[in-house]
């Protein structure tokens, strides 16, 4: 101990000396809070000796400063969006307080849970010392005990917290020799089941039914060694944002109905993107391995989800691969329905949109941004006078809004803000798609084109399509079948979520970039890539560029101009146009 | 030593003790008139302060000192909760206060209320005593009918609500913050600390947790003076900075293998073989004492030589025992195998773990598949020095745990091992001649039936 003593008031003593001209990032930072200067001012806290400055006022505990400082503190039950239990006891640390006038280090004689103290000024953390690691030693080696050890039939394996603690801070010997509790297997409800005996009791899933999603319906039953994750009998788990217990699990306890035992998590591929399940735009990792998707996961997002997704977005990616999903590109020629090549497409398309007269298009707000304005951009080219439209905007039920403020949105698609100011740009407003048909029943138009991404077929019903059906030539471009798919001239396969490339504009005007995660069906070309095609553009479809040529001439999307981070970007918010021009 | 005057049991014998006409016609609740009349609260914590009373419940912390900790003029209400979980094995002084004389408990309880301000006292009760619970409910009902509880008691403008909440009497609950917990209809897990409850307990508002012969204590410091309550016990030890003195009498619970097992009001300071030959009438069938457990087995064990040890808040730290803890003294005759007694405890711990925190949940239940495996004979003398690694490593002392249930168990392993170990050894050996060298990993063994 002594010695680290001497070495952390030494590495004290130096960045100090260091740091001297510093001192006016600080006296900024008091300038608007001056009765609040303790507070307000940065913390210093010392990390394995390395000096962490904090930023004004940010409150953080010693894992999260950790990470600021480079190093992992092991833990289970600590996550940043739930309360704090310090129940595991795999955060371990030794901390203590240094003396701002002498530099002098004094140590706390106890180990403490790094994630229930709070790096305050001069605050001092330990975390890799003989004591500390013999304690995470002790806490992976109880945590095994009565561990079933079944990684090669667990889910989890792969992505365990259990098992990558193990490897890394546990004993390379099983020294408790007890039976291990058998596998028992309980359902918690429709989404989630339980393996009861590989549970570490970190009580994540229990916190988060309480605090969260606020059903509360996991509970702690039974009483030390004997404890069990449980549902009261009757009142399953089965509230809307269910599956994140399953995210929050650290190890193989919570298993996802959805997704046990279809695939070992290492063959599986991350790929960033979008939720197209609503309006709240939830940031996710589409997981996937040889073009077909698995899971989807929730992306930390603090401006939008936070840590968390809803189930019906969640297990919302089953029409990506479902059966019934058109494939195959057909017009009709002489009254036939004939299959047309795709390279064959953009020639005959264009040249028969060309000769129909005035062309209407309804842009689905399940486009991306940049699709919905290479559509826009195609439709005026061929006609300056084109009637643009946004398309169906699905709304089922009311926003659903939870006990910590996530919602769910009642509109079912992901961009109808980007279309909109997309449409704004082109038309100086945004056309419904009822005035849409009305306008296209009405004979003044001579072609047609609706753009699609439904995860259904009833989207569009008989009435409309009859409406609709004044055009010559009609263009539909969805995923399955629908009445206006029947009746139209041009059958086009479009794109699922997953499988374009651009970017979301949520309800809160927060744009977020997302590529690709699987390619669409063998052949299927998705909108992005015809719509290149036919605007005669060089080169691949690259959605970026595009994203760029639209926020150099669209100013609501200006703030996209550089690349869009992870997370996304908020757009300005401009005052609400009227809906039909 | 003087003869010593029972204070706290003095009424005990008394017919109809534990109603209020017998308890004020020997001077009831003529303190708790002294003092509405004659002191503030702030003079009244002085008081309590200046007597050096620390807490009977366990720990032993110093009462005075924790009622200041309340946070001064605090706007909302404070909250007094009196801890009668009474859940550590072999100790019963709580039940006879409540049982044989609830008033005195219940006129500290509104001295202690009027010190820290607090309008709503808590009386948490295990449901293993109905009969403290029905004398409880007529003694406050009998108090609320002479005006010592309500509003605006005998005039002074105070008030005061007593309640009796029942707990199912989980051991975790007699933990202050468990208790919190207990009473706020949640599961008995300990909060971490701090917030401590001075500052944030029932209800999120700040508490005071007491233990009910605490609250009998208070009663005769007010009327007989702190001078008078510092005059019996034990000085602060000058070598132990720590150590604030072990004053006033206490009630010393005297269970196991004696003649006469029973609750024995005496001095703090009284040594545990002057408990066993004085009151206890010395160990049952002629034998001679082999071990005592000093304060509720928790505590740990003194042997035969440390008989002579002092039963107050510092001398048992230095015979390696935990503290005093409850004064729950257990004797062990020489018959009695330590064996037994290790198991025993173990299983109480394993069964009482709460399962908040890894080290204790696991632990206590990896010590008891061990012990019970060394009673099967098919024990190891390797299996000695784990569970010696598990009583270092577990609980609030070394930090791995949020509350002390865990030093709790670990302290009778450290002890019975350490202060026993050839018996353990030989034990081992004889039971388990071909294997007890063995250090590989054995067989595991099925998992076990107790629970």
């Amino acid at each position: 101990m002594a010695s680290w003593f001497v070495f952390l008031t030494q590495r004290a003593l130096r960045f100090r000396r260091g740091r001297r001209e510093d001192h006016t990032l600080v006296s900024r930072c008091c300038k608007g809070n001056a009765k609040n200067k303790k507070l307000c001012c940065m913390a210093t806290v010392l990390v394995d000796g390395k000096e962490i400055v904090l930023p004004d006022g940010q409150k953080l505990n010693g894992i999260q400063v950790a990470r600021l400082a480079g190093t992992d503190i092991p833990h289970y039950c600590w996550h940043p969006g739930l309360t704090v239990v310090a129940s595991c006891r795999m955060c371990l640390c030794e901390t203590g307080t240094r003396d701002p006038a002498t530099g002098k280090v004094t140590m706390l004689p106890k180990l403490v849970p790094a994630c229930q103290t709070p790096a305050t000024d001069n605050t001092v953390f330990v975390t890799d010392s003989e004591k500390i690691r013999n304690a995470r030693a002790m806490v992976e080696e109880d945590l095994l005990i009565d561990h079933p050890i079944d990684c090669p039939i667990c889910d989890k394996a792969g992505e365990c917290l259990l098992q990558d603690y193990h490897f890394e801070h546990g004993r390379d010997q099983r020294r408790a020799d007890i039976r291990p509790f058998t596998s028992r297997r309980r359902e918690m409800g429709d989404t989630v089941t339980l393996f009861v005996d590989r549970c570490v009791m970190c009580t994540r899933c229990v916190r988060f039914t309480r605090e969260i999603s606020g059903d509360a319906e996991l509970m702690v039953i039974n009483r030390g060694a004997h404890e069990e994750i449980d549902v009261f009998p009757g009142y399953p788990l089965d509230n809307k944002l269910s599956g994140n217990v399953v995210d929050l699990c650290p190890v193989g306890a919570l298993g996802d109905k959805d997704f046990l035992y279809q695939q070992r998590v290492w063959f599986m591929k991350k790929h960033a993107g979008v939720c197209a399940g609503c309006s709240t735009g939830c940031s996710i990792t589409i997981e996937e391995n040889q073009d077909r998707v698995y899971r989807l996961k929730p992306r930390e997002n603090p401006e939008i989800n936070q840590w968390w997704m809803c189930d019906e977005g969640r297990y919302g990616y089953h029409h990506v691969h479902a059966e019934g999903r058109q494939t195959e590109p057909r017009r009709i020629v002489a009254g036939e329905r004939v299959n047309v090549e795709w390279s064959a497409i953009p020639r005959e398309l264009n040249k028969q949109l060309r000769e129909a007269g005035r062309i209407a298009v309804a842009i689905s707000p399940h486009l991306t941004v940049e699709e919905a304005y290479l559509l826009a951009a195609y439709a005026r080219s061929i006609d300056a006078d084109a009637l643009l439209a946004l398309g169906p905007v699905p709304v089922i039920g009311e926003d659903e809004k939870f006990k910590n403020g996530f919602t769910i949105h009642a509109e079912k698609c992901p961009n109808r803000r980007g279309v909109e100011e997309v449409l704004k740009h082109f038309t100086g407003g945004v056309m419904s798609f009822g005035d849409f048909a009305n306008e296209v029943a009405s004979g003044q138009v001579g072609s047609m084109w609706l753009s699609g991404g439904n995860k259904k077929s009833d989207w569009i019903d008989a009435a409309t399509t009859e409406k609709l059906t004044a055009a010559k030539v009609i263009v539909v471009q969805d995923l399955f079948t629908s009445p206006a798919w029947e009746a139209a001239t041009w059958q086009l396969p479009g794109a699922a979520f997953a499988e374009r490339e651009g970017s979301y504009v949520n309800h809160a005007n927060h744009v977020q970039s997302f590529t690709w995660a699987v390619r669409p069906p063998v052949g299927v070309w998705t909108e992005g890539q015809l719509l290149w095609r036919l605007l005669n553009r060089p080169g691949l479809y690259k959605a970026r560029p595009v994203m760029q040529e639209i926020a150099t001439t669209i100013d609501y999307f200006a703030a996209a101009a550089e690349e869009v981070p992870p997370t996304g970007v908020k757009l300005i918010a401009k005052k609400q146009i009227p809906a039909s021009v | 030593m003087p003869q010593f005057e029972p204070v706290l049991l003095a009424n005990i014998h008394k017919p109809d003790s534990h109603t209020r006409k017998a308890y004020e016609a020997s001077g009831g609740y003529s303190a708790l008139k002294k003092i509405l009349k004659e002191k503030t609260p702030a003079e009244m914590i002085d008081l309590v302060k200046a007597s050096g009373l620390r807490g009977r419940g366990g720990a032993g912390f110093p009462c005075g000192l924790k009622w200041s900790f309340l946070p001064k003029n605090h706007p909302g209400p404070i909250y007094m909760c009196v801890n009668a979980d009474e859940s550590e094995p072999a100790t019963f002084n709580n039940r006879i206060l409540m049982e044989l004389d609830p008033h005195q408990v219940i006129e500290g309880t509104i001295m202690a209320c009027y010190a820290t301000q607090a309008s709503t006292a808590y009386i948490y009760l295990r449901i293993e005593y109905p009969t403290c619970y029905r004398r409880l409910e007529a003694a406050i009902a009998e108090c609320y009918d002479a005006g010592y509880l309500g509003k605006n008691i005998l005039g002074s403008g105070f008030s005061l609500d007593i309640f009796v909440h029942r707990g199912a009497a989980a051991y975790i609950c007699g933990e202050e913050t468990g208790l919190i917990e207990s009473l706020e209809g949640k599961r008995a897990w300990p909060r971490i600390k701090p917030p401590f409850p001075a500052v944030e307990g029932v209800f999120r508002k700040p508490t005071v947790v007491n233990n009910v012969e605490t609250m009998a204590c208070v009663t005769h410091i007010a009327a007989r003076g702190s001078d008078w309550f510092k005059s019996i016990g034990v000085p602060a030890d000058p070598n132990n900075p720590r150590d604030a003195g072990s004053y006033g009498p206490k009630l010393y619970c005297l269970s196991g293998h004696v003649n006469k097992p029973g609750c024995y009001e005496q001095p703090l300071g009284i040594t545990c073989r002057q408990l066993i030959d004085e009151f206890g009438g010395g160990v049952w069938k002629g034998r001679k004492a082999k071990a005592a457990v000093p304060g509720g087995i928790s505590m740990g064990l003194l042997t035969a030589a440390e008989l002579d040890t002092p039963l107050d808040f510092n001398a048992l730290g230095k015979v390696g025992c935990l503290g005093l803890g409850t004064a729950a003294v257990t004797v062990m005759d020489d018959t009695t195998s330590m064996i037994d007694f290790l198991h025993n405890t173990c299983r109480f711990f394993s069964h009482e773990s709460c399962g908040q925190c890894t080290p204790c949940r696991e632990g206590t239940h990896w010590a008891l598949a061990m012990m019970e495996r060394i009673k099967a004979g098919k024990g190891r003398v390797k299996d000695l020095d784990l569970l010696l690694e598990i009583g270092d490593t577990i609980g609030i002392i070394p930090g791995s745990t949020i509350c002390g249930l865990s030093d709790g168990a670990a302290w009778p392993i450290k002890n019975a091992i350490r202060k026993f170990r050839q018996e353990f050894e030989d034990y081992i050996k004889t039971t388990n001649p071909t294997g007890y060298m063995v250090t590989e990993a054995v067989p595991a063994l099925v998992p076990l039936s107790v629970h």
